[in-house]
Order: structure tokens, then C-alpha cells, then sequence
């Protein structure tokens, strides 16, 4: 059964096209990997595929919901980690949890006995108490994992999950979602920029660059078409290596601001 | 509903526990209390205005829950910037029920607040003719709350970093509270600031806050209760649609 559908994708933002026509299908129960250089327009793919964005053009569907149609059910049928930590630093732990469960209108006795087994699983159960504010980096990935498995998802996105995080913690994630992936058959979209991760984890693997898909197949596949062993060399192979640059978003600049602040400390 | 109750409730837990915003926004209407009202008495005294005490409370209880109210808005912006907003706007619920609950829990905030300074201002020597005022008065707070959260939420839904904040506070925020009647009153004003004053919605908010509290009126009951009813209506409407449109 295909769990994500999508048909000549196409977003444009005002003169830029971000994405220029995109393809593809996801078996249910795969490990997909969306990779690509910076501004490549993976993070508009998956804004558009979980409705925080609107398409320009194209057709997408997800667990069988028509992202225009029915947002909500596409909402429903999904979890996300963003690519940035998207937690509220004033709430606790629990409270995240607490707060994504009834936005998603998990009843509270199951919600209750849920956020209990998952923060359990990502070892943040003895925190639970604690603000988000306190944690390492580590911790709110982890945090947000659970949080977006809390209303059972059919599909779970994650947005360069392990960026910045060290190897201990990225192999404890990794091992994580792929138990989640084989015990409850949950698709997995990821994208990252650790191409040992990819060819590592994905069953299949995209990579996009300038708004287009240019390669799609298995690791295996990838890597033999590129005449090489490493998914990397095979990465820069089809994207070539010049390196890209990215327009600096808002969050960008207020991080900058943030730091100033905190560097007068 | 309960979604509304969900953001409604964490709107309060953040204001709660940011100790430093606390402690700002309950000291400053106090230091404008008691510089202004001690400073400025005597002048308004000998001008034959009566007690100033009297005059300016009311109008410091509409400055608490302006800046409280637009401030609460503007979180978004903070929302937006680190993420928490993608958080609530990826969840299958109406952004309508997002902007409603967040609303409602600043104006909550707000309306506390104004509440608070009501009840400084009687150690300084305010006088309410009867207890009754004071559920009167809720009235006029829980308009000048609701007003300005959706002004501060329209107003976020537009900015993109808080270096539009400093904008807002300077050329908006800070306006709208010295020309609204809160510290002095609109007789005598040159024609130009007068229309300014009478076109600002919290010059109604002062005047009505100022009417139930001490009987005195400008505009009326009336016409203070019209204008800001459909002032904030607008601004909800306005509010919720700017909000609509964010895209993260």
C-alpha cells in the first residue's frame, strides 16, 4: 500500500522555485531518505506534505488524504520532529507531552499511560518534572520524538533529526526509530545531511537538488551507479561539488540576536 | 473547546513563571502610581481639578492592561521564531481555536493585572464610592484586554522578529497610552492631538474605566461600551485572519 503519494510537486515563492516538480511514492512501513544539499527544497517538501505549507501546483497525498482536501486527516496521520526544536522552553517535560495529547485529542487515560511508556523508552521518564529550558540538545530531540509518536502515526517525519547531536545520541535515536519502524510498521521520512546515516537506516533514498528529484533508488543501487562504496562520494557524484548557499531566514537572524544577548553575559 | 482550554492554559503557565516579566510589568504601573500621583497631584490640585489620585488610577489600571495585553500577543513572535508554532499549527485543529485560546489567555493575564493595580492604588488613597464598581469595571478591563491581545496578535502575525517589537512599543504602544487620557485630560489639548486622542480606542477604554470607577464620564457609558465592542471585534476579525496566513 503507498502511504505518500506525490505528483509533479511544484512551490514557488515569488521569483524562487523551491520545488520544481517533485515525484514519488512511499511503501508503507519504508525508511525513506530525502536528501539533498542546502536549498534543495527538502524542507518546503515536507512543509507541503504535512500542510504547514500550500502547494503551488501538484497533487499530494498522504495515508490516502488529500493535503487540500482534508488537512486535518493528514494531520492526524502523521508525526514530526522539525529541524528546529520546536518544544515550549517554559513547560515542562510532561506538559509537551501533556499539551500535543490533548491537541490531538488523545483520551486522557490512554494519553496519561502513553506519555508515561514513551518517556520510559527516550530515558526521560525521571525528568519528566523538569523545564525544557534545562535540556541538553539531546534531550529535546529525544523529548520530541516521543511527542510526535503520542498519537500514533501512521507516517513520521523528521527533519535532519540528529543534527548536532553526538554519536552516542544520534546511534540511540537511530536505533530507536528503527525498532518503532519494524515493531509498529511506521513509515519513516527523514532527511539529513549525515550520508553514513542514510545509507546506513533508509530502505530507499531520494536526492533532490534545485527543486528536483535526480536520483531515487536503494543505497545499494545509488552507490553502484556512481562507481563508489560510500553514499557520500555517490552524494556529491550527482550533486556536484560546489558548495550552496542559503538565504538566511528569520530564525537565523534571531538566533544571531539571541546569541548577541547571550554573549554580553 | 478543549483545545481552546489547552492554550488558554499554557498562555497562563508561561506568564506565571517568567519571574522577570512579573516583577516588570507589576512595578512599573506602581512607579507611574506613585510618581505621577504624588508628583503630579499637587499641579493638578491647585489647577482646580480636584484629586489626582482619583483621576489617574483608573487610567494607569487601562496602561497595565495594554502593555500586559499587546505583549501577550506579540508572544507569537517568539513562537514563530523558535518553533513552538509549527508545533500547534501541524496539529489537526482550526487555527481559529489556536488564535481564540491564545487570546483569551493573554486577556486572562491582562484582566489580573489590572485587577492588581486596583487594588495598589487603595493604599495610596483611592476611593471607590461603592464595591459594586469594581464588577462594573470588569467590564471596561475585559474590552481593553481582549482589544489588545488581537491588536498584539494581528500585529505579530505581520512582524517577523522582534526588531519590529521596538517599532511597535515606540511608535504605537506608547502613543496610544499618552494620548489616551490616562495621565491628563483631553481639555485644553491642541485641535490635532484632540482628534488623535478621540480616534485612539483606549481613549474610550480610560473613559469608561474612569466613568464606573469615580462617575466621571468624557464620552459616556454608552458610546465608550459601542466603540470598543466593535473595535475589538474588527481586530478579531482582522486577528484571526492575519493569523490564518501565517505561514512557518
Amino acid at each position: 500500500m503507498k502511504i505518500i503519494q506525490v505528483k509533479n510537486l511544484v512551490k514557488n515563492f515569488k521569483k524562487i522555485k523551491a520545488v520544481d516538480g517533485i515525484s514519488f511514492e512511499i511503501e508503507k512501513g519504508e525508511i525513506f531518505a530525502f536528501l539533498g544539499p542546502n536549498g534543495a527544497g527538502k524542507s518546503t517538501t515536507i512543509k507541503i506534505l504535512t500542510t504547514l505549507l500550500e502547494k503551488t501546483d501538484g497533487e499530494v497525498i498522504v495515508n490516502g488524504f488529500d493535503v487540500d482536501k482534508d488537512p486535518d486527516d493528514v494531520r492526524r496521520s502523521f508525526g514530526i520532529v522539525f529541524q528546529d526544536p520546536s518544544l515550549d522552553d517554559e513547560l515542562t517535560a510532561w506538559e509537551n507531552m501533556e499539551f500535543h495529547g490533548a491537541l490531538y485529542k488523545v483520551p486522557k487515560k490512554i494519553r496519561r499511560e502513553r506519555i508515561k511508556q514513551l518517556l520510559e523508552i527516550v530515558e526521560l521518564w525521571d525528568r519528566k518534572d523538569s523545564l525544557v529550558k534545562t535540556f541538553s540538545g539531546g534531550m529535546k530531540r529525544r523529548l520530541e520524538i516521543a511527542r510526535g509518536l503520542l498519537h500514533h502515526p501512521k507516517v513520521f517525519f523528521l527533519d535532519e533529526p540528529t543534527i548536532g547531536l553526538d554519536p552516542q545520541t544520534r546511534n540511540h535515536i537511530w536505533s530507536y526509530i528503527k525498532k518503532l519502524n519494524k515493531d509498529e510498521g511506521i513509515t519513516i521520512f527523514f532527511t539529513t545531511h549525515y550520508m553514513e546515516e542514510a545509507d546506513l537506516v533508509s530502505d530507499r533514498v531520494a536526492i533532490v537538488d534545485r527543486g528536483k528529484i535526480i536520483k531515487l533508488g536503494t543505497p545499494t543501487e545509488l552507490k553502484a551507479e556512481a562507481k563508489t562504496d560510500s553514499l557520500e562520494k555517490a552524494f556529491l557524484h550527482f550533486t556536484g561539488y560546489a558548495i550552496r548557499d542559503e538565504s538566511a531566514s528569520g530564525i537565523d537572524k534571531m538566533r544571531m540576536v539571541k546569541n548577541r544577548g547571550k554573549s554580553k553575559l | 473547546m478543549n483545545t481552546i482550554y489547552i492554550l488558554w492554559l499554557r498562555q497562563l503557565k508561561r506568564s506565571i513563571r517568567s519571574k522577570s516579566r512579573i516583577i516588570g510589568s507589576l512595578s512599573q504601573p506602581i512607579l507611574f502610581l506613585l510618581a505621577m500621583g504624588f508628583g503630579l497631584g499637587p499641579v493638578f490640585q491647585k489647577a482646580g481639578e480636584g484629586n489626582y489620585i482619583q483621576f489617574l488610577t483608573p487610567g494607569i489600571i487601562a496602561m497595565s492592561v495594554l502593555f500586559s495585553a499587546v505583549f501577550s500577543g506579540i508572544d507569537i513572535i517568539w513562537d514563530k521564531q523558535f518553533g513552538f508554532l509549527k508545533e500547534t499549527l501541524a496539529a489537526p485543529v482550526s487555527r481559529m481555536e489556536i488564535m481564540i485560546g491564545r487570546t483569551l489567555g493573554g486577556a486572562t493575564i491582562s484582566i489580573f493585572q489590572g485587577f492588581f493595580v486596583l487594588g495598589i492604588s487603595f493604599l495610596i488613597g483611592f476611593k471607590l464610592e461603592s464595591i459594586s464598581m469594581i464588577f462594573e469595571s470588569f467590564i471596561f478591563i475585559f474590552l481593553i484586554a481582549i482589544l489588545f491581545t488581537a491588536f498584539g496578535t494581528a500585529l505579530a502575525s505581520v512582524l517577523d522578529d522582534m526588531h519590529g517589537f521596538q517599532m511597535v512599543m515606540n511608535f504605537l504602544v506608547m502613543p496610544l497610552f499618552f494620548l489616551s487620557g490616562a495621565i491628563f485630560s483631553f481639555s485644553g489639548l491642541p485641535k490635532a492631538l484632540e482628534i488623535i486622542a478621540k480616534i485612539n480606542p483606549l481613549s474610550y477604554g480610560v473613559d469608561g474605566l474612569r466613568g464606573v470607577l469615580t462617575g466621571v464620564y468624557q464620552f459616556g457609558f454608552l458610546t465608550d461600551f459601542m466603540v470598543l465592542s466593535v473595535i475589538t471585534l474588527v481586530l478579531l476579525i482582522v486577528g484571526s485572519y492575519l493569523f490564518s496566513k501565517i505561514e512557518v
